[in-house]
């Protein structure tokens, strides 16, 4: 409970799967959600959103320019036609940084997302399906994590690892560990008494192929929502990082490191902090929007 | 309780001790000899003989851990590498600028927060709901160094009516002191004020339509009233989501002492990686989890005081 990968639910909010989930045929459910999510506008702007800059993180170079690109005779200047966000203090053109720190931004909040997930569910699932001995040590193992403020624990890795985009990957993997973690065990526990569940246990069936078979697919849902709201915390913890000088190294373009730039011209150059920031603001805005609405559509007992 | 008040306190420490380990492993995780490493740049042989024998480094890792948490016990956290001061003593004068600020920052966010969060839920589905949840969204997306930037460039350089850094201790001169703590401040709380207003809506509107207030309301009580019931039921939510978000105001004012220069306990720890200034990174990440446990145990008791099925049902999760 340290750090923003766990949203502010109250305990055990999160943790309720659809049971109608294990009942509709796939082509059936996939159409029903679907015409529920369209239903929802201000998802569909936050997709639309996240869509944006993910076209810009992978054309970025394309559409932009090299962001490491310096020009002489154009060093700290407004938003023009040959530079539509202008220029820094070195002379590169804003928007291709922008568009680079795209990429590096989606990168960390994907991966680290991915890496919490491919490690935080089995042994969430593990400990919520066997309980037994398993699950209090997992859970206290937990705890010593949680102990850590995810900042406090990132700096502490920066101090030992060193500062770069792999390592903050790491850090925002660890930190959102214990959140993914959290929820898988909380699924694998209400899905165990389901009937369903019971069923094939009594079957005799091998307890991996129940966690596989039955309760991982019953436990996605839960976990792309928690995804949704993971991603844009660990975009803002890459650009927090690396604000600080402890994530990503410069010349590589970061939107936390463009601010750390931007603050001594704050009075010259205003424009040189508006946007790297507003680039931030809107892709977790838009991860936020887009996560609202696939928890009213996926886990809509979770409320808000 | 007093049982709960046990169990709790005694988990805590199981925590405390393994991320104790954690801390202390972590320097000696640093390739090359910890001795080096504690000494800082270029010591003289007689510096490193000193921290060898302060800290039995030659001795077995328990060995070494046991004299570890023996030398902490006593208060000796080492000396800063940079400037050759104990740990201990920079951290005594640290840790009130952070507390200070992180006060502050509390009261902002419950203000702006429960206030926000009360309205919106009234005034369900009309526009004062619609400018809070969207307010609050945006609070949520924005990062604590944005919002400080732009409350430099808003409020110290276009207006010129606040200072845009620097730090003016309580006891000198606490007029100052309050001038410069405004925006730190302000920037900190406005994150917290979005989680606080988000929970205090949601669950303020649960208990309105809860069957009690239905009850409530068909006998004939006033809306204000109403509102005063669910709201004392509320209470459990914001203190909870207070407990929840510690560690990320932890975090923020981190980033927050960093833009504003102000010399607490995050800007301490942010200069001390910076710099290599081992020992002091492990004194005051030792400090900040031992405060961030302490404070969450004190969380928990509240929360079993104010909800007392969870105290009498004996769960903690």
């Amino acid at each position: 409970m340290s750090n923003p990968f766990n949203p502010p639910t109250i305990a055990g909010a999160a943790e309720a799967g659809s049971p109608e989930a294990a009942v509709l045929e796939p082509a059936r459910r996939w159409r029903r959600l679907r015409q529920r999510f369209l239903r929802r506008r201000m998802a569909i702007i936050g997709l639309a959103f996240v869509l944006l800059f993910l076209l810009l993180a992978l054309m970025g170079p394309l559409v932009a320019g090299d962001p490491s690109e310096q020009h002489f005779d154009a060093v700290l200047q407004g938003p023009s036609f040959a530079h539509p966000m202008g220029t820094d203090d070195l002379g590169r053109d804003v928007f291709a940084r922008i568009a680079g720190g795209a990429r590096v931004s989606l990168l960390a909040g994907v991966c680290s997302t991915a890496l919490a997930m491919l490690v935080g569910v089995p042994v969430g699932l593990v400990a919520g399906f066997y309980r037994g001995w398993v699950d209090p040590i997992i859970m206290r193992l937990n705890d010593v994590m949680l102990a850590f403020p995810f900042l406090i624990f990132a700096v502490g890795l920066a101090a030992i690892l060193g500062a770069s985009l792999r390592n903050v990957i790491i850090a925002l993997a660890v930190a959102q560990f214990p959140a993914v973690l959290r929820i898988a065990r909380g699924e694998a526990l209400m899905l165990r008494e389901q009937d369903f569940l019971a069923g094939a246990i009594a079957d005799g069936t091998r307890d991996a192929a129940i966690i596989a078979r039955y309760v991982l697919p019953n436990s996605l849902n839960a976990l792309i929502v928690q995804a949704t709201v993971a991603i844009p915390a660990a975009i803002i913890g890459e650009a927090t990082l690396s604000f600080l000088g402890l994530g990503v190294q410069p010349p590589t373009p970061s939107w936390g490191v463009m601010l750390t730039h931007a603050q001594p011209y704050l009075a010259q150059a205003p424009l040189l902090a508006l946007f790297p920031g507003l680039a931030i603001a809107l892709v977790t805005l838009g991860f936020n929007l887009l996560g609202d609405g696939l928890r009213d559509v996926l886990d809509p007992r979770s409320g808000r | 309780m007093g049982q709960f008040i046990l169990r709790r306190s005694l988990a805590s420490l199981i925590v405390l001790f393994l991320a104790s380990i954690m801390v202390f492993l972590g320097i000696r995780a640093l390739p090359g000899d910890p001795a080096l490493v504690l000494a800082g740049e270029s010591p003289d042989a007689a510096t490193i003989a000193a921290i060898r024998e302060q800290f039995g480094l030659d001795a077995p890792l328990p060995v070494q851990y046991a004299n570890y948490v023996a030398q902490t016990f006593q208060g000796n956290l080492g000396i800063s590498t940079k400037d050759r001061i104990p740990v201990a003593d920079i951290l005594v004068e640290r840790l009130p600028v952070t507390l200070e600020l992180t006060s502050l920052a509390i009261l902002v966010g419950l203000a702006i927060g429960v206030s926000a969060g009360i309205a919106s839920a009234v005034r369900r589905g009309r526009s004062t709901d619609y400018v809070a949840t969207g307010l609050g969204l945006f609070g949520l997306s924005v990062p604590h160094f944005w919002l400080g930037l732009i409350a430099i460039l808003v409020f110290a350089v276009k207006l010129r009516v606040l200072p845009a850094s620097g730090f003016v201790g309580l006891g000198e001169d606490p007029v100052e002191n309050v001038r410069r703590m405004v925006l730190p401040a302000l920037v900190l709380g406005t994150g917290l004020s979005a989680v606080i207003m988000r929970q205090t809506r949601s669950a303020l509107l649960g208990q309105l339509s809860a069957d009690y207030v239905r009850t409530a309301r068909s006998k004939g009580l006033s809306r204000s009233r109403e509102i005063r019931h669910g709201l004392r039921n509320s209470l459990t939510t914001v203190v909870t989501v207070l407990g929840l978000q510690l560690g990320a105001l932890i975090s923020g004012a981190v980033v927050t002492e960093q833009i504003f220069v102000i010399p607490g306990f995050g800007k301490l720890t942010v200069d001390a990686v910076l710099s290599r200034n081992y020992p002091v990174i492990q004194g005051a990440v030792l400090v900040t989890v031992t405060g961030y446990v302490v404070v969450n145990l004190l969380v928990d008791i509240t929360y079993a005081y104010l909800n007392p099925r969870l105290r009498l049902s004996g769960a903690s999760e």
